[in-house]
This record gives C-alpha cells, sequence and structure tokens, in this order.
C-alpha cells in the first residue's frame, strides 16, 4: 500500500470531518437562535392568553388554564409553567409544577432567574387595572434539551455515513492512483539494462514531469554506460593489440629458422614491451588523475617553467632527427599548481609532438599570452577532429603507429588539475599543431 | 595460399606476415578499412584474416560489404572484443571464423588453412592426387608414402596445381599465389618452380598446356 493512498484519504476525510463539524456548529447556532425565538413568541402568547383571561374577570379560568400547562414531565409537554401574581405580593393561581416561588422579578417583559437551583426564561405582563402579574415560564434545561436532541437527530446519520464515506474515498483514491501504480510496475519490472523511455504520452498530467524526469535519468545512464562500455572496449583493444603482437613476435622468435628472423622478432619485443610500459604509464596516470581529488589551489606551489621541461625533455627519448627547443625566457615563468599535474600535463604534450613527427623537425616550447605553449612540425590534426583528439582512446586519421590515444587526454585533465585550460590548433605558418596551456589569472 | 592481413598495430602485423609466412602463405597487408577494400577489389585470396577496430571504421563493415557483393572469401575475424556477444556479432556479419586477442601463432595458423580449406570446398586436411600426397599443415609432401623435400615456394606452386586437380591454372594466377604486392616477382620463375617440381614428383604429374598454364592431372 503506498503512503500516497493513505494520505489522501486521511486529508479527504479529515476535510470532510472539519466541513461536517463546522456545518454542525452552524446548524447548532442557528437553530438555537430561531427556536429561541419561536418560544420567546410562545412564552409572550401564552402569558397574553392567560392575561386576557385574568383581564375578562375570571381568574377562576385563567387558574384553570394555568393548571393545565401541568405538571413538568420527562417530555416536552407541558413545558410551560404560569403564576399568576397579585400586585401585593400574594399568589393568586400557579400552573401544575410550576415552583411556588416567583418565576421573576417584579419588572414587566422578558427575565431570567434560578428558581431552585433551575434556569427559567420568563415572560411578566403587569396589569395594574386588575392588580395582577402574569408570569409564564420556560426551563431553559428544557429549551437546551430541544436543541441538543435537534442536533442529536443531525448528527446520528454522519456517525453511520463516516465509514461508508471513508470507503468510498479508499476506493475512489485506490482508483484514481491506478496509473501511478501501472507506471511504478512498469518501472519496477524493468531490468538493469532497459533504459527504454516510460511512455509518458499514456500518463496522466500531473505524473507527466516526474516521468519526464525520470526518462531524461535513463537517457543520462545509459549514456554513462555506453561511455564505459566504449572505455572498456578501447583499452581491451588498446591493451590486447600489444600483448598479440607480442606473443606473436615470441613465438616467431622461437619458430624462427634464421638468425635475421629472430633477430628481427626480438627487437620488435623491445619496442613494443617499450611501447606497452608507457600505455601502462598512461593508464595508471589517468586512473590516479579521476581516482583522487585534486590538491586545494591554495596547498599548489610555483614550479619553473623551463626547469621542469628541461627534466622532461632529458628524461624522454627522442630519434636523432627531432630538435626539442625550449625557449631561455620561460626560466622566468613560474607555473601554479601541482606539481605532478603540470609534469604530467608538459611530460604528455611532449611525447605527443614526438610521436607525430616520424620525419624529424623541430618541436619549440615557448612562453605566450598568460601560459606557456608548444609547436610541433607534424602532420597536425584534421579540423574536424580537433574536439575529438582529447576523448580517451581518440586516435585521428594521422595517427602514429606507437600512439595510445591517451596522452591528450591526459594533458588536458592534468591542465585543469593544475587551473589551466589547454587549446589545440594547427599551425597557420606552416603544418603541425600547436599546443597552448593557459591560466585564467596568468602563469606567475 | 595467399592471405590479406588487415591490421592497423605496425608490430602484430609484422608478426602475423612473417609467422603466417614461416606456415608457407603469402601475405599482403592492409591497414585500413580503405585499404582492405581495394586489396579485396583488386586481387584473390585464399584467407583474409581482419581486425575490427581499424582506424577509419570496423572491419565489420568491411566484411558486411564483401558479402554484399557475394564474395565467398573465407574471412577470420582477429579482434581485442571478444565477449560471446561479440563473436556472434561478428559471425552473423559473414566471418567464418574468429579469434580474440592475444591468440597463439599456431592456432591461427591452424583456423587459417581450415577456413582456407572450406573456401576451397574440401574438408580434409590433406592434398591427395594419386600416390602425391600434401600437408598444409607441416609443409610435408610425400610420393607414394616416400617423403619429398620441397621448397616453400614449391609447395605453394604445387599445392596451388593440387587444390583442384585437372583445372588449369595460369602462370600469373600461380606467380600471384607465390608474391604478395612488394615482393619483386622473378620473369622465369613459375617455369623454374615447375621445373624442379617435374623432377622431384615426376615428370608425368604436372601437364603444362600451351598457351593456358599448368595443370595436376586428375586421378581418373
Amino acid at each position: 500500500m503506498s503512503s500516497l493512498k493513505r494520505r489522501l484519504v486521511l486529508i479527504l476525510l479529515a476535510a470532510t470531518g472539519v466541513i461536517w463539524l463546522c456545518a454542525t456548529g452552524w446548524i447548532y447556532a442557528s437553530s438555537r437562535t430561531e427556536l429561541e425565538h419561536v418560544l420567546d413568541t410562545r412564552l409572550q402568547e401564552a402569558a397574553r392568553m392567560v392575561h386576557s383571561l385574568v383581564a375578562g374577570g375570571n381568574i377562576a379560568a385563567a387558574a384553570a388554564v394555568a393548571q393545565a400547562a401541568g405538571p413538568p414531565d420527562a417530555g416536552y409537554e407541558r413545558q410551560l409553567s404560569c403564576q399568576i401574581w397579585s400586585l401585593d405580593g400574594r399568589l393568586v393561581a400557579k400552573s401544575g409544577g410550576a415552583p411556588e416561588e416567583a418565576l421573576a422579578g417584579p419588572a414587566e417583559g422578558f427575565s431570567e432567574r434560578t428558581v431552585n437551583g433551575e434556569p427559567w426564561r420568563v415572560y411578566t405582563i403587569l396589569d395594574p387595572d386588575k392588580g395582577v402579574r402574569v408570569m409564564v415560564g420556560d426551563r431553559i434545561g428544557l429549551r437546551d434539551r430541544l436543541v441538543r436532541d435537534l442536533v442529536a437527530g443531525l448528527l446520528a446519520p454522519v456517525i453511520l455515513i463516516v465509514p461508508l464515506l471513508g470507503l468510498l474515498i479508499w476506493i475512489s483514491v485506490g482508483r484514481g492512483l491506478a496509473p501511478l501504480n501501472a507506471v511504478a510496475g512498469d518501472i519496477a519490472a524493468r531490468d538493469g539494462e532497459d533504459m527504454r523511455p516510460v511512455a509518458p504520452a499514456a500518463a496522466p498530467a500531473e505524473i507527466r514531469p516526474l516521468l519526464e524526469a525520470i526518462n531524461g535519468l535513463f537517457a543520462k545512464v545509459e549514456a554513462a554506460l555506453r561511455q564505459e562500455r566504449d572505455v572498456t572496449a578501447f583499452a581491451a583493444h588498446e591493451l590486447r593489440t600489444p600483448l598479440a603482437g607480442l606473443k606473436t613476435q615470441a613465438q616467431i622468435a622461437l619458430a624462427a629458422p634464421d638468425a635475421p628472423t629472430r633477430e628481427g622478432a626480438l627487437r620488435h619485443i623491445l619496442v613494443s614491451v617499450d611501447r606497452t610500459t608507457r600505455l601502462v604509464r598512461q593508464l595508471l596516470a589517468l586512473a590516479k588523475l579521476e581516482g583522487t581529488p585534486a590538491p586545494p589551489p591554495e596547498a599548489a606551489g610555483e614550479t619553473d617553467a623551463g626547469a621542469l621541461l628541461r627534466d622532461i625533455v632529458r628524461q624522454t627519448a627522442k630519434p636523432e632527427a627531432i630538435h626539442v627547443v625550449v625557449d631561455e625566457t620561460l626560466d622566468t615563468v613560474k607555473l601554479k599548481g601541482d606539481r605532478e599535474a603540470l609534469h604530467l600535463m608538459l611530460r604528455n604534450l611532449h611525447e605527443n609532438a614526438i610521436e607525430h613527427m616520424a620525419g624529424g623537425g623541430s618541436i619549440a616550447w615557448g612562453p605566450c599570452a598568460g601560459g606557456l605553449c608548444v609547436e610541433d612540425e607534424g602532420p597536425g590534426i584534421h579540423e574536424d577532429e580537433l574536439p575529438l583528439v582529447t576523448r580517451r582512446f581518440y586516435r585521428g586519421r594521422s595517427r602514429s603507429g606507437a600512439g595510445s590515444g591517451l596522452g591528450l587526454t591526459i594533458a588536458t585533465m592534468a591542465a585543469a588539475r593544475a587551473g589551466a585550460r589547454l587549446t589545440l590548433e594547427n599551425r597557420r605558418d606552416r603544418g603541425g599543431l600547436r599546443a597552448s596551456i593557459v591560466w585564467q589569472r596568468g602563469a606567475a | 595460399m595467399r592471405i590479406l592481413v588487415v591490421e592497423d598495430d605496425p608490430i602484430l602485423m609484422d608478426g602475423l606476415k612473417v609467422g603466417l609466412g614461416l606456415a608457407g602463405a603469402t601475405v599482403d597487408d592492409a591497414t585500413t578499412c580503405a585499404d582492405a577494400r581495394a586489396a579485396l577489389a583488386a586481387a584473390r585470396f585464399d584467407a583474409v584474416v581482419l581486425d575490427v577496430m581499424l582506424p577509419d571504421g570496423s572491419g565489420l563493415d568491411v566484411l558486411a560489404g564483401l558479402r554484399m557483393r557475394g564474395d565467398a572469401t573465407p574471412v577470420l575475424l582477429l579482434t581485442a572484443l571478444d565477449e560471446a556477444p561479440d563473436r556472434v556479432r561478428g559471425l552473423d556479419c559473414g566471418a567464418d571464423d574468429y579469434l580474440g586477442k592475444p591468440f597463439d601463432l599456431d592456432e591461427l595458423n591452424a583456423r587459417v588453412r581450415a577456413i582456407a580449406r572450406r573456401g576451397h570446398g574440401r574438408a580434409g586436411p590433406l592434398l591427395k592426387v594419386g600416390a602425391l600426397v600434401l600437408d598444409p599443415a607441416t609443409l610435408a609432401a610425400t610420393l607414394d608414402g616416400r617423403s619429398i623435400a620441397l621448397s616453400r615456394r614449391e609447395f605453394a606452386v604445387l599445392s596451388a596445381l593440387m587444390e583442384r586437380p585437372g583445372v588449369i591454372r595460369s602462370r600469373m594466377e600461380i606467380e600471384e599465389r607465390l608474391y604478395g604486392w612488394q615482393e619483386e616477382v622473378e620473369s622465369n620463375a613459375v617455369e623454374v618452380h615447375i621445373h624442379n617440381l617435374r623432377a622431384k614428383v615426376g615428370r608425368e604429374t604436372i601437364e603444362t598446356v600451351r598457351g593456358l598454364g599448368y595443370r595436376v592431372r586428375g586421378p581418373a
């Protein structure tokens, strides 16, 4: 059972109850006023009737009428009590059940008084000509009972109806929420792979925004899953292909019929081991960049750009035909950011440049506005591939044999960690790539 | 046996060329889908070893295009993706076999021989014509049970003729089986090999059909 259903039923029942209570209060108040008015009029009429008899000199008849008003009993019969007093304070006549004590004071008109502990509402007529005072009274207790019985009569069906109403509300709410349950059932019945959007068209308008949000989430999760699958597939390819090469070359070395074949195979094994080593290094760097949080900017020190670059150039093997120039002005440039990230970024850019210059040429590191840049004399990158090359394992059309498709990905991530932005563009002056690293607030 | 290898990793490619070559095959290489399509359109191969992830697309597309043209050249897919669904997709695309990286070179050779022989309509591993028997797996030849020593090229020429006994093979066809694109074809190489083979397996086994080529006489 959904708690939404319970809430709705409770809210509906409470609201109905409150409305009913208000209505009952209203009816109680208005019935009471109306009743008071009717009873007061009756009191007045009864008093006038008795008085008219007295006025006709027929005190005995008046006394009989008063008598007829009768003793009080449990019902509403003989509710009225009547007293006829002489002006000198003698009780001339009274109805049965009327108290001996005066029901009201000497004043004419309506009054209320407690006699023998019982509250009375009394109408008094004063007749100085005949020397009598006629008092007709109602027990207020009886009046109250009348109102109570009236309201009780109204409330009795409510007590019967409330459970029926509750049942009706319960069933209606259940039916009203059925589309929600249908959608929940649809989603619950899916396995982890099923990312088809839930059809919002069939759903009621109220839950459509929810469904659209869920569908949006589905799309995001599916994209993330696909991305993960792609990366896994690429990683498998990039790792297994060199392993296959190694194994094949090793088997050739073992089976080689002559020395040159064996030597060639062993040479290939050496190259392949170097390449695989670099791939593993890059995969680990990538895992580290993704897996550890960036150090806080204030903890990062400053690194001398020239010295760091010369370190990297010294550590990186390169063919004879490639010439590397590190501009001397870089010695005065201090780079902000995590030193490890800076090292990763510059090293991967440097290796990338070397990789793409099989034909030799020069690699130039120099300062540029807000940071530093490197220019190579390789084939550059096709314009349409420029936004793609920083993707994991993406290798452009002009790929080199040695590349893993990770270098520029690592450089971009490391640059972001060092608080900088890596921009790649083709050189305008000649063939080649220009990579610039720019800090928003300057390098130093 | 002439084989096209489509693979973009240079070291693996070298290994495949040398490894298949050691097993007696003539190997041509292609590193992209475009190269592979051009090669398949230009020449007939006994088998193709095809990588799936290539720089300019998927090897599966090359395979699908090949089958669409009605070309039945046997294809072995070679790929890093070797989960069951990948294998199923590859085979359903028209591949004859599937091998995951890294693989055993001997197994690759055996599988290539197997799909090539199926491609030629044979089920048995041995080539037999009369008393002459060739075993492509070991590059061994026997005549009346006696082993005869053949060079790799001689074996290739003889197996080309024995694959379809009685059918005439032109000199050009035999040359294609012997040399890859990058190799220099010696002008009278086929004649020299045929001459040497006749000395080893008997004059009458290989017949010259003047102006057309050569054939091995069928058992009939």
